[in-house]
């Protein structure tokens, strides 16, 4: 097992330099002299040549590189200038917003897809599945951005239930720890804070969510129709186990490697999601500040946010490889 | 110059269907129906049905819109939805323009773009997935490591970067849409390859003296074609989507041009007084995708039901 995590560690490495270098080229590929757009629009002489020293501009281009890497791998991006603060300052304090709101959708994603998959193919071609099966198509059809657009009119515009925006309510007392609004107020103890936090947080989740929601509703459903087809449930049901646990113990863990398949893989679409998302909501994320970069073309802040969440995939795509790793011995003892 | 077949010169033994002017003779229902049973379900009606109806309606844009998508009145701005009681249907945006006029002619920005990205990226998968399990050794292991750099990706953000550096614009656009894309045809692709190559037809090819390039236009190609049209219809659908989803940031095609995307970024703007602006784009782009989903998902089933094992939706 060890041995499986230092492999796949070591393989992440040409992944991490190649993405560098991509982006070390798109900077370069843009129109005009890279450090002009690094230092900004209203940058003096003096900025450029700073933003040109800084970067390495003046040096040949594998010297440049080798400075951006080191620079990169330092996560210092420099400063944004739309913001005139270092850039991982802004990350570092909007990112666990974004990581909240991501971890929290994964999870509402699968609280309400799994059970849903698994009812559906216990019972095939019954009026649960069926339905099942139309709410799956709706929900990896749905194009996020609108269905955010309509629930925040009518959830909250005509219903007024749920708020439009932000994180928590203005004066609700909050004391920061991790920066994790759940997990602080329940560290803190706050049940007020922590209700706040998440009559904010379920409208944005569930939005972001919508896609895995369909996926894995679907996966689940095929995946039970197998298992539950092979001759162990033929013997578990033989030897008189009721069907709840026929379904759950035997048939869902065979489902299950699946599931955290599918998990890892849409992880990278729903973070991309959560970019437009977080713009919907104005929620104080890393996916809005890069809107804001990209509005004002600040290279700096969007070198970062991208290096940042690109890097945030690799992390994930490793976590869940040693988890299915860690479920299913096959694939740590292959190769 | 094509000879005419004479009938006395075909083999007797010929099965029917092959005999020439077949279809000619009088249709054999039952066995038409047969052959053509899996193609009649829901999914297959609806979902085709749909997707016909929206590319006629891109096909005939100028012809069947009410108005010049781009004709601004501002007198008639914000009319709400007059449906069959007034000159607009779906009512007008902020600047007067006419959303139906709007959302047919967003049809024909939409599809074209997908298609085109949809085409490039089959291409260049299928050609890069052949290749590298056909040849194996070092043409493969660089090919998936470019393809696993790539997907390292989050989708879209990618798409955001290069489209943030490199400026907007129609090429830009569908380069950007296209550049994740292919690696699902790659991946697909390489592993059939991978069991084709040594299958006896193609050991039989190369021992009669074919050249690679021959066997893997003739003989391999033809049997990943059903794999990569059903990969495509799923690429279309996430094409669809993607394109939108840029728009809406603001950094797809020019705003001038009608896209559902740049729609719904309006829309979201008046959200508060006009519903109508956001509710009938979003529509347009979650009827069609759904329609190519629920196709793709049929076609799956019918022309290859093992990618279902192989994660692609």
């Amino acid at each position: 097992m060890i041995a499986y995590f230092i492999r796949r560690l070591v393989g992440t490495i040409p992944v991490i330099l190649m993405i560098s270098l991509l982006v070390f080229l798109l900077l370069h590929a843009a129109p005009g002299d890279p450090a002009e757009m690094l230092a900004g629009d209203q940058a003096s002489e003096a900025d450029i040549l700073e933003a040109r020293a800084r970067w390495g501009l003046d040096q040949p281009v594998l010297v440049q590189y080798w400075r951006f890497l080191i620079n990169a791998l330092s996560f210092d991006f420099g400063r944004s200038f739309r913001y005139d603060e270092s850039v991982m300052g802004l990350i570092a304090e909007r990112f666990p917003a974004s990581l909240e709101l991501a971890i929290f959708a994964t999870l509402l994603a699968i609280a309400i897809g799994v059970p849903l998959g698994v009812w559906a193919g216990s019972k095939p071609n019954s009026w649960v599945d069926h339905v099942g099966s139309i709410g799956g198509f709706f929900g990896i059809s749905m194009p996020n951005f609108w269905l955010g657009i309509m629930l925040v009119l009518l959830l909250a515009g005509s219903l007024n239930i749920l708020p439009s925006s932000g994180r928590h309510t203005f004066g609700v007392p909050d004391d920061p720890i991790t920066g994790f609004l759940l997990i602080d107020s329940i560290l803190g103890l706050n049940w007020e804070s922590f209700k706040d936090a998440m009559i904010y947080l379920i409208m944005p989740a569930f939005v972001l969510g919508i896609n895995m929601t369909g996926i894995l509703m679907r996966v689940t459903r095929s995946s039970m129709l197998e298992t539950l087809s092979e001759d162990f449930i033929m013997t578990a049901r033989a030897k008189g186990l009721d069907e709840r646990s026929v379904i759950w113990r035997h048939g869902f863990r065979n489902a299950l490697i699946l599931v955290i398949t599918v998990v890892g893989l849409e992880f990278g679409a729903l973070l991309s999601g959560s970019i437009i998302v977080e713009t919907i909501f104005s929620w104080p994320g890393i996916g809005n500040l890069l809107l804001q970069g990209l509005t004002a073309r600040d290279y700096p802040l969007i070198t970062g946010v991208v290096i940042v969440y690109t890097s945030l995939f690799v992390v994930v795509n490793l976590i869940v490889d040693i988890c299915y790793a860690a479920a299913d011995p096959r694939i740590r003892l292959a190769k | 110059m094509p000879q005419p077949i004479r009938e006395s010169a075909l083999p007797n033994n010929l099965p029917e269907d092959l005999k020439p002017l077949a279809w000619l003779r009088k249709p054999d229902w039952p066995a038409l129906h047969k052959k053509f049973r899996p193609w009649l379900q829901f999914k297959v009606i609806a979902g085709g049905g749909t997707l016909t109806l929206f590319v006629l309606l891109a096909v005939l844009a100028t012809f069947v819109s009410p108005f010049d998508p781009n004709r601004q009145d501002l007198m008639m701005a914000m009319t709400e939805p007059q449906y069959f009681s007034g000159p607009h249907f779906l009512g007008t945006d902020h600047v007067g323009r006419d959303i139906l006029s709007r959302c047919i002619h967003g049809a024909r920005v939409s599809l074209v773009i997908a298609l085109s990205v949809v085409v490039i990226s089959g291409a260049v998968g299928v050609f890069l997935g052949v290749v590298s399990g056909y040849f194996g050794k070092t043409t493969d292991f660089c090919i998936q490591k470019l393809v696993e750099v790539m997907w390292a990706f989050p989708p879209l953000l990618l798409a955001i970067a290069v489209l943030a550096f490199l400026g907007q614009g129609l090429a830009i656009l569908i380069m950007a849409l296209t550049l994740q894309r292919w690696i699902p045809f790659c991946r697909v692709n390489r592993a059939n390859a991978l069991t084709l190559k040594e299958r006896e037809f193609v050991v039989a090819a190369r021992s009669l003296g074919a050249t690679h390039t021959r066997i893997i236009m003739k003989h391999l190609l033809p049997n990943l074609m059903q794999s990569a049209l059903v990969i495509g219809t799923f690429a279309m659908a996430s094409a669809i989507i993607a394109e939108a989803a840029l728009s809406f940031l603001g950094l797809g095609v020019p705003p001038s041009t009608p896209t559902w995307g740049g729609m719904l970024a309006d829309g979201r703007t008046y959200i508060s007084t006009s519903w109508w602006m956001a509710l009938f784009p979003g529509m347009c782009i979650f009827v069609t995708v759904l329609a190519i989903n629920m196709l793709g998902d049929a076609l799956r089933d019918i022309l290859d039901p093992k990618l279902k094992r192989s994660g692609a939706r």
